[in-house]
């Protein structure tokens, strides 16, 4: 099987080489990658139950080798990776036509696909760094499609300095693991026992290697600038599958390479979480551009994955509630699954708006359901199944995570008691903002009155995109109205990370999921939808039988004063406005000024507002100028004379060997 | 699995259904009596509410030039994720067969599902008004739905269950004693409750033609029998926030079996609709309508409350 799945990556490896000398848009390879993806995709499905499988190919270190290895995790994060893959390729097909310059993506995609793949089936360190690295630089040269301009430079840069960071944070991770003497194999590292202060100290080093890569406040700040700067394809494969694999890495390390960290850990992982989802959605609530929302959801997201996980570790911790720590991480892959649904799905419809309006500022939208119904209804699906609403697959997962909140109160310690309950409060708090982002961003963007004339004059995306979207659209609903049968399917992840599963549900009628009892609680996804029907159904069938049948269209009525001209709607930025005035204070720093005319004066009113952001000043802006200090400071050794640097090459030899002796 | 007990549970239900569908109107009109008689005012008869839903669904629809489908098509959806919350509350018996289809967070979600509708329909038409109303019940809602959730946890921890109907037999067990969370977690239910349905100090539900309105202004554009259908939907929330309030906290006649047990539930469900009602009107004439921003100090009290009823639980327990 494995072998398969490599091949599956060699042929997406050849397709970067060919993308560097094929002329065109890519169609055929755009389409082969998917096709490869989509393939993998099942293979990866059918590994998940199966028994882990590795495989060591005589590359890389030559005393290490290439370790590869198939577990139910890595099964399922491959799985993952692959449905974003094969979607945002056939997404690629119809979108690529656009690309202005297809020689800088053509390369890349597959170079990051196949990236993307070998991270989660690499089992030593080396190979997990260099394709996380190769990830990474793929990603990166993604970002800068668009090289003229001035936004993706800055986030290119970002990007890069932030990747490092994480790249760095891994190494001195795998470094600590591996010991003084240890193999650099996954499978050493498992039977390695490390000290119990080591063994925390590389726990919060992957912390940060890995809430790096996902976004992880405060390590998100490359996020929002980076994710939306890519082409709409590689936005969705980013912020929808790049992050999982951070993820994944997170798991990897702290739940199979780790022995069982603290509770304290997890707690500060919970926390980390909390404040996560509750920042991210709020940030995202400020932006009116379509994309760098959506990437600023990305943040909320992983935030609401990392409560789970942080619960399941504090259960694990806690011993004897496996079954808790079960629940809690069941919720916490569920949501990984949604998020690259939904999140992949957005993205192209964000793309496709991009596309038909020639601008990703949602000011600028408006009325787009009239022009391209099928890309709004799919969007709309989207929307509602990122906001936890019910019957769609959203609603599963957060209400999985709340479900293993509520367990949170039932252990013994006092730590998790408090918290616990307080990270239920902020996800509840970032689950009802994000309804209200949601509201805003399809609102202002799809409904209403075009804001401007290419609004008015979009025109339906085309086929390939539209299917991408349609398939990841059935699959939030199916997703949403057959939870247990997914719940099932994470039994064997769930098993080979904590030695127990959440109780299978597959004896439960219909659809129905009983994560502890039912006295406590359950949900059935497929009966709560075929209720929603049936009521519908009977709602009109009413209104058809009591109510008169004529529809008369007339102007908008408003109030009887209606205003012919779209500038009076509501923006986003007004949207916003009041949960700004009731949450920006605190949290943005937010200020507006008010310059209103003297009275009986017909000047306009003025409104002037500014949002700070305080992550960035306080963790960004000491850290860039320290750098730049320093940069400063040694900039005077570029211009030495030769001895000088002969004298510094002596020095750092004996200082070398010197080290060298006291170890001994 | 299906015998007496379960076809008397589809009986229950449907009897539930007809029952909560029915009286919604009812319970508006009985709460516009009280109000007027307390400000001196004749009022009108009770059932002035069904008769203006029979009024607009005689009527035509006059639907803006640029109405979607989504406009259309919402009124019925809202009306639906309403109801469809209404049928999983358990109200005057524990025994009916949608209980175990979701517990009081999938409520909460269903009638957020309505609000997004809501809100989307509100924009639909671009109109100031609309975005108005549609913004402004967002930012209450995203407020009142952490609060309602934080209810939910100290409920959850103190009869370990979200299950309503659970929680309702764990209220009727004798072992209950006097609990400061619980008063709290009701206070704060009362708050979300009104904030819910759009009542003074949140919202006033009579006024037209006001720049501090919130939910008329979202459905200002409708009209006709989509207009029936946002009107229903929004009575038959109001009784639905009742219910849960007395099914919480008020579960006396809800464990009966039988047909003695059905007709004393039914019957004790009408007094404690009605005297809710009565105890609403009486509210909403005593305290002014509050300004649009310091709503959110009210809401934020009640999801201060919410937390602060969870961490009290363990206090309380362990006195």
């Amino acid at each position: 099987m494995i072998l398969v799945l490599l091949a599956g990556t060699a042929v997406l490896l050849a397709l970067a080489l060919a993308g560097a000398v094929v002329k065109g848009q890519g169609r055929s390879l755009y389409a082969i990658a998917s096709f490869v993806a989509f393939l993998s995709a099942i293979l990866a499905l059918v590994s998940l139950p199966a028994r882990p499988e590795t495989l060591v190919l005589p590359l890389g270190l030559p005393w290490l080798g290439w370790h590869f290895r198939l577990d139910p995790l890595s099964a399922f994060f491959l799985l993952v990776v692959d449905l974003g893959a094969a979607s945002s390729s056939l997404f690629a097909i119809g979108y690529g036509r656009h690309e202005a310059e297809p020689g800088r993506v053509l390369p890349f995609f597959p170079l990051f696909l196949a990236a993307l793949q070998l991270v989660v089936l690499a089992a030593d360190a080396f190979s997990f760094l260099f394709s996380w690295e190769l990830m990474s630089l793929a990603s990166w040269a993604l970002v800068l499609v668009q090289h003229r301009d001035r936004e993706s430079i800055r986030a290119g840069y970002v990007y890069l300095v932030m990747a490092l960071l994480s790249g760095l944070a891994l190494l001195l991770c795998f470094g600590l693991l591996a010991g003084a003497s240890g193999s650099y194999a996954f499978s050493a590292m498992r039977l390695a026992h490390p000290a119990p202060g080591l063994a925390v100290l590389a726990l919060l080093l992957a912390l940060i290697g890995t809430g790096a890569k996902a976004g992880l406040v405060p390590l998100h700040a490359w996020l929002p600038l980076a994710h939306p700067a890519a082409p709409s394809q590689v936005s969705a494969l980013m912020s929808g599958v790049m992050t999982k694999v951070a993820v994944y890495a997170f798991l990897r390390i702290a739940f199979t390479l780790l022995p069982i960290p603290p509770a304290w850990a997890g707690l500060l992982v919970t926390a980390l979480g909390g404040i996560t989802a509750v920042l991210g959605v709020l940030y995202a609530l400020m932006q009116h551009d379509l994309k760098r929302l959506l990437a600023y959801h990305t943040v909320e997201n992983i935030g609401i994955i990392f409560i789970g996980i942080g619960l399941a570790m504090v259960f694990r911790a806690a011993g004897g509630e496996e079954a808790a720590a079960a629940l809690a991480l069941t919720a916490a892959l569920f949501h990984v699954l949604n998020h690259s649904l939904f999140k992949s799905l957005l993205f192209f419809g964000a793309g496709a708006v991009d596309r038909a309006t020639g601008t990703r500022d949602m000011e600028r939208g408006g009325g787009l359901i009239h022009r391209m119904p099928q890309t709004a209804f799919f969007f709309l699906i989207g929307c509602a199944a990122i906001s936890a609403l019910p019957p769609l697959n959203g609603f599963v997962s957060e209400w999985l995570t709340f479900q293993a909140i509520l367990l949170g109160p039932g252990l013994p310690a006092w730590g998790p008691k408090i918290i616990i309950p307080v990270a239920g409060a902020l996800l509840a708090l970032a689950a009802s903002l994000a309804a209200a982002c949601f509201v805003k961003a399809f609102g202002i963007t799809f409904l209403g009155r075009p804001r401007s004339r290419e609004a008015a004059e979009a025109a339906e995306t085309d086929r390939f995109s539209l299917s991408a979207m349609g398939i990841l659209a059935v699959l939030c609903f199916l997703a949403g109205i057959f939870p247990a049968a997914v719940i099932n399917a994470f039994a064997p992840v769930s098993r080979a990370l904590l030695g127990a599963a959440m109780p299978g549900q597959s004896h439960l009628p219909w659809g129905t999921i009983i994560p502890v009892a039912a006295a406590r609680s359950s949900y059935d996804g497929s009966a709560i939808f075929l209720l929603i029907l049936a009521v519908t159904v009977l709602a009109v069938a009413g209104a058809r039988r009591l109510a008169a049948h004529a529809v008369r269209r007339a102007p908008a009525w408003d109030c009887g004063f209606p205003d012919p001209r779209p500038v009076t709607q509501y923006t986003a930025t007004s949207f916003a406005e009041p949960i700004r005035r009731v949450f920006g204070p605190i949290i943005f720093g937010a200020a507006s000024i008010v310059r209103m005319p003297p009275p009986g004066a017909t000047a306009p009113a003025e409104i002037e507002t500014a949002l700070h952001d305080r992550l960035w000043e306080i963790f960004y802006d000491p850290v860039a100028a320290a750098v730049a200090r320093l940069a400063d400071a040694a900039n005077h050794l570029q211009f030495l004379t030769i001895r000088r640097y002969l004298f510094f090459v002596f020095a750092a030899l004996v200082m070398l060997l010197f080290a060298l002796a006291l170890q001994r | 699995m299906i015998g007496p007990s379960m076809i008397g549970s589809v009986a229950i239900e449907a009897v539930q259904m007809g029952f909560v569908l029915l009286a919604a109107p009812g319970l508006v009109g009985i709460v516009r009596a009280v109000k007027a008689r307390l400000l001196r005012r004749e009022g009108p008869p009770l059932i002035q509410p069904y008769r203006q839903l029979a009024r607009l669904l005689g009527k035509e629809v006059v639907l803006a030039h640029n109405a979607s489908w989504l406009f259309r098509t919402a009124p019925y959806l809202i009306l639906a994720l309403t109801w469809a919350a209404a049928s999983v509350v358990p109200t005057f018996s524990t025994h009916i067969i949608f209980a175990r289809l979701g517990d009081l967070i999938v409520i909460t979600a269903l009638l957020g599902a309505a609000r997004f509708l809501l809100a989307l329909a509100g924009l639909d038409i671009g109109t100031s008004f609309g975005g108005i109303g549609a913004s402004r019940e967002v930012m209450f809602a995203s407020l009142a739905e952490p609060a309602m959730l934080m209810i939910v946890v100290t409920l959850a921890i103190a009869a370990g269950s979200t299950q309503l109907s659970s929680i309702a037999a764990f209220m009727l067990s004798p072992a209950l004693g006097l609990r400061i969370s619980l008063a709290f977690a009701l206070i704060a239910l009362g708050i979300v409750a009104l904030a819910e349905n759009g009542r003074i100090p949140f919202d006033n539900p009579a006024t037209h033609l006001e720049l501090t309105m919130v939910h008329e202004a979202m459905v200002l554009e409708y009209s006709g029998r989509h207009l029936a259908m946002i009107e229903l939907a929004a009575a038959l929330k109001l009784l639905l926030m009742i219910s849960i309030i007395v099914c919480i906290f008020f579960p006396f006649g809800l464990g009966g079996m039988g047909a003695a047990g059905f007709l004393t539930g039914l019957a004790s469900y009408a007094a404690k609709l009605g005297i809710a009602a009565v105890l609403l009107g009486i509210f909403e004439v005593s305290i002014a309508k509050m300004r649009i921003f310091r709503v959110p100090e009210l809401l934020g009290a009640g999801l201060m409350l919410g937390l602060l009823a969870t961490l009290l639980l363990y206090v309380s327990r362990s006195l």
